[in-house]
């Protein structure tokens, strides 16, 4: 009679189930069944599905639904109040475990804090425009042959004319060049003053404030110039800046507008503008070729536009790249392709050469974002760990618990308060740490002061109690897991004969994952610190020692030298245009006497006094005649790799030949110096070569014989000062700018460096819990074991063995994987460079071996010591 | 006063119950007035009005034992209280009390009109 094939559906039995009453359920399902069964019979399987679901709905009433959430969730508050009181009790019972928990959460969260801060930050960034999200901007990427392209943010002038010009689509756009810069004189005083030119629709893109001015006007005329708030109040003190004159360079500059300052989280900062009216005019009268607005002149504009609300930016970029296909002509080795950037995406956006102000970079953001998720894994990893060993002890307090009435649910939420309480007190450790770490942070580098503030506004509180509590969850997530599966009958029964140990191979992966981190850092640091003595104490090929290298801020370099000749204690002066091996470079091509050679020439322009001053090496030929003023140049000095480029033979045969610099200069070689490096380590050495224009010189170079150097600068500062009130001095000593420019190897070596320290400290902190942990319950099992006749030594080595195991896999997976890292990745660009000296790695391990054994040892041996009467007495 | 107050559904439920002694449930009282009464009702409105007076204290509720038909649930047995025959007996009262007060003629119905 009964078709027990036929069943209602499962889906409208389980949804009755969920929303009904407990108490009412069974009934409940149960007549609807009954029903349901007469109805097979009656009106066959079809209808008789269709009425049990359509009752199920009708069922759904207020007196069936269970009160679940709400309910459920008074259940939990009431049983919070019970949940944070066991919690804080056993944090207090267990003072060590809890300190190491707090301390390695809290020195990791402040890392972390410090991070969260400046990913905030820089996506901030540029937002305070009107519409920032349809300002974007023009970039280029340059491509030789099929090499891979290189980015830029600047584009041509032409690009920029043309996207204005033909690109619809576009509510506005502007070009800005940079950078002018001159004396500006303003009645009696003067300033150093630069600014980019910029178009008429600058303020239609961008919404800086303008204070005074008409936005439509201010920058249409030649020779009108825009001046910050903050400039204004220099130039003009107590006046009215509007209208007034300002000097530069023989010409006769007008105030057009005051705008205030651009805020500090806007990527391009400026001090004034100038209209871009003057740069055409400047560049018309200058020229008389159009090198301005060709194609390839893509190194110091910048093109930015503001889309209309209704075109996509992909409608724009095709135009762009058909701009950018027409421009090119098929005999070009060098080609350029336009790109856009959206204004947002500048600071954290892809690594580009020519950026206009700071930029952080996605790369390292990556990088910083990685690091500090890394060491936040560390400590969590600490608390897994931790309370994983622990949960024997907690066992019982789970079975109470769960035989009392306590749903899985219910302990889960238990353990979870628990590391949430712990991560939220690692908080508040952190927040004041990280006030302590920031201003560590920021003084990094110059660049870290200017582009970030990492102050934060009251809302990241917010976000950070987030990320505590999101911590607080995935740390206690295993945890609370392990102990909400515990059954209570076991756990009570026999506390022991509970597999309890299950987890232990996860333990044993963790602590191998810390400590390879560990290890990875400390190699990390070891090896960017190498490589940053490296670069500092590498034979450059001449001397830099005790040579102040002095910018001449456009003043006359012989009216300065003479200056600087009267103090006694610098025996040597000469003039250059650059400071080489510093990062600058500047190049010309050069061909062959017959034209049919040609390649880059990297040069500097230099007098007389250059080559013996830093102690070049003249292989062959001798070096430029004294002469202060050099009206025609005849004379060049080259390096080595020229010889071999143009095929001059040997030095003593390519003296006397000729290279031609340009159109216009023939030049005979002179002299041969020693191949010296001439750029920073990164890249090989080149061609080179001296040209003798010292009228071009930017800087001069002071030899200085002195037994007190800061005695010596500080007379030549107070000199200058008296000779040039304008222009801030700016010297320093040659290894100080070398250091300088290698600086991204000591930032690095800082920033891992300190890493290391912390997830070494957190990991040893680990460590030391697991090996109390390992010494406390093995105590009975030591007792023994000594009454039987163990050594202390044997005690030791026996329960120090099992993590001395998990410290070498750690070494044998960190070592190769570093090594592969920096080898092939991250140093793999530089030309030269430190080798990885089986000093760094094997000086990792050792910390390693001896911070763990130390530990893991002092516990061991606190264990050994121990009295065996006293353990097992209390048996 | 409120409280005893029958809604008429509910006192049909109720009477119910009541003849169907010791043996109504769900399922069983929906047949049983759809026989006696001719009315179509739903399972779920015989359910809510059982929740409704079972909340009053008119009935009590007590599972059997359980069986393979309905899919192994047992049958919920509903019992009228003392309270609930005081109920019923109230609006017994009630209503002879008002059949009483009808006078004699509104039944003397001339059909020659």
């Amino acid at each position: 009679m009964k078709n027990n094939s036929v069943h209602p559906p499962k889906w409208a039995n389980r949804f009755l189930e969920w929303y009904c009453k407990p108490e009412l359920f069974e009934d409940l399902q149960g007549d609807l069944y009954e029903y349901f069964e007469r109805n097979i019979e009656t009106k066959g399987r079809r209808r008789a599905r269709l009425n049990y679901t359509l009752d199920v709905i009708k069922f759904f009433k207020p007196y069936t639904v269970k009160k679940l959430e709400i309910l459920g969730q008074l259940t939990q508050f009431i049983m919070f109040k019970n949940y944070f009181k066991t919690s804080i009790r056993s944090i207090g019972r267990n003072k060590l475990f809890s300190a190491i928990n707090v301390l390695g959460l809290a020195i990791s969260m402040s890392v972390c804090l410090l991070m969260i801060t400046m990913f905030s930050e820089v996506k901030n960034y540029d937002r305070f425009h009107a519409d920032y999200d349809r300002i974007h901007r023009v970039t280029n990427a340059q491509k030789y042959l099929e090499n891979e392209p290189n980015l830029f943010a600047s584009t041509s002038v032409l690009a920029g004319r043309r996207l204005k010009a033909e690109v619809p689509g576009i509510e506005a756009a502007t070009i800005i060049t940079r950078s002018f810069r001159a004396d500006a004189k303003v009645g009696d005083n003067t300033f150093p003053f630069n600014a980019p030119w910029v178009d008429n629709d600058f303020f239609k893109v961008f919404s800086f404030n303008l204070l005074r001015g008409d936005a439509n006007e201010a920058l249409a005329e030649p020779y009108s110039v825009v001046l910050t708030d903050e400039t204004a109040e220099k130039f003009f003190p107590d006046q009215d800046p509007m209208d007034q004159t300002i000097l530069m360079n023989d010409q006769n500059y007008r105030v057009t507008g005051v705008v205030e300052k651009p805020p500090f989280n806007s990527h391009f900062k400026f001090s004034a503008l100038i209209s871009y009216t003057t740069y055409e005019q400047e560049e018309r009268k200058r020229e008389e070729n159009d090198w301005w607005l060709n194609w390839h002149n893509m190194w110091s504009n910048y093109a930015y536009f503001k889309l209309d609300e209704n075109t996509s930016i992909d409608q724009v970029q095709a135009r762009l790249t058909s701009i950018a296909d027409d421009e090119t002509s098929p005999q070009d080795q060098t080609k350029i392709i336009l790109g856009t950037q959206p204004l947002t995406n500048i600071m954290s956006g892809p690594d580009m050469s020519n950026q206009i102000g700071e930029s952080i970079g996605n790369q390292a953001l990556w990088i910083l974002g990685v690091l500090a998720f890394v060491v936040i894994l560390s400590a969590a990893f600490n608390y897994t760990n931790l309370s994983i060993a622990r949960s024997l002890r907690r066992a019982k307090e789970v079975g109470v618990r769960k035989v009392v009435g306590a749903t899985k649910k219910q302990v889960f939420t238990q353990f979870t308060i628990e590391a949430c309480i712990i991560s939220v007190c690692s908080l508040i450790i952190a927040y004041l740490l990280f006030f302590v770490l920031k201003p560590l942070f920021l003084n990094l580098s110059p660049e870290m002061q200017r582009s970030l503030k990492l102050e934060h506004e009251p809302i990241m509180l917010v976000y950070f109690l987030l990320f505590a509590i999101g911590v607080g969850i995935s740390a206690g997530f295993i945890p609370s897991l392990f102990l909400s599966k515990l059954r209570a009958i076991q756990v009570l029964k026999d506390a022991s004969s509970t597999r309890l140990f299950s987890k232990i191979n996860l333990r044993k992966v963790l602590i191998v994952v810390q400590f390879t981190l560990s290890l990875a850092f400390i190699i990390s640091a070891s090896i960017a610190n190498r490589q940053f003595k490296y670069a500092l104490n590498f034979d450059l090929g001449f001397d830099t020692e005790n040579v102040l290298n002095v910018s001449l801020a456009g003043n006359d370099p012989y009216l300065t030298k003479a200056i600087f000749e009267q103090i006694p204690e610098i025996t040597d002066i000469s003039l250059s245009s650059h400071v080489l091996s510093t990062g600058s470079r500047y190049a010309n091509r050069a061909k062959s006497e017959d034209g049919l050679d040609s390649a880059t020439v990297y040069l500097s322009q230099i007098d007389h006094k250059y080559i013996p001053l830093m102690g070049h090496q003249l292989l062959a030929g001798t070096n430029f005649v004294k002469k202060d003023k050099v009206e025609k140049e005849e004379t060049v000095i080259v390096n080595e790799t020229i010889l071999n480029k143009f095929k001059l033979g040997t030095p003593e045969e390519a003296i006397g030949k000729v290279l031609k610099f340009g159109p216009e200069s023939s030049l005979i070689v002179q002299g041969v110096v020693k191949n010296f490096h001439y750029a920073t380590l990164d890249s090989e050495i080149e061609c080179f070569a001296f040209r003798h224009q010292p009228q071009n010189a930017e800087i001069l170079n002071l030899k200085i014989m002195s037994d007190n150097i800061l005695n010596t600068r500080q007379k030549i500062e107070a000199a200058w000062l008296e000779f040039d009130d304008v222009h801030e001095f700016r010297g320093s000593f040659y290894d100080e700018r070398i250091e300088a420019a290698y600086s991204e190897f000591e930032v690095m070596f800082t920033i891992v460096g300190f890493l290391a320290f912390i997830t070494i400290t957190i990991s040893a902190l680990g460590l030391l819990g697991m090996g109390v942990y390992t010494a406390e319950t093995r105590l009975k099992e030591i007792s023994i074991r000594k009454v039987l006749g163990a050594s202390e030594g044997s005690l030791i080595t026996l329960l120090s063995r099992g993590f001395m195991w998990l410290l070498l896999i750690a070494s044998l997976i960190a070592i190769p994987s570093t090594y592969y890292l920096f080898d092939s990745v991250l140093l793999s660009d530089q030309a030269h460079r430190a080798d990885i000296g089986a000093l760094e790695l094997l000086l990792g391990v050792i910390v390693i071996f001896v911070i763990g054994f130390m530990t893991i040892g002092s516990q061991t041996w606190k264990a050994a010591k121990s009295n065996p009467a006293q353990t097992l007495r209390t048996e | 006063m409120k409280g005893t107050n029958l809604g008429e559904f509910q006192e049909l439920v109720l009477l119910t119950i009541g003849t169907l002694y010791p043996e109504a449930y769900g399922v069983g009282i929906k047949d049983e007035i759809r026989e006696k009464t001719g009315r179509k009702v739903t399972l779920s409105t015989v359910h809510a009005a059982l929740n409704r007076l079972e909340k009053k204290g008119l009935v009590q509720s007590s599972f059997g034992e359980a069986t393979k038909i309905r899919g192994g649930k047992r049958k919920k047995y509903f019992t009228i209280t003392a309270y609930g025959i005081k109920a019923l007996e109230e609006t017994r009262e009630q209503r002879e009390q008002l059949w009483n007060a009808i006078p004699k003629q509104v039944f003397q119905i001339n059909w020659s009109l």
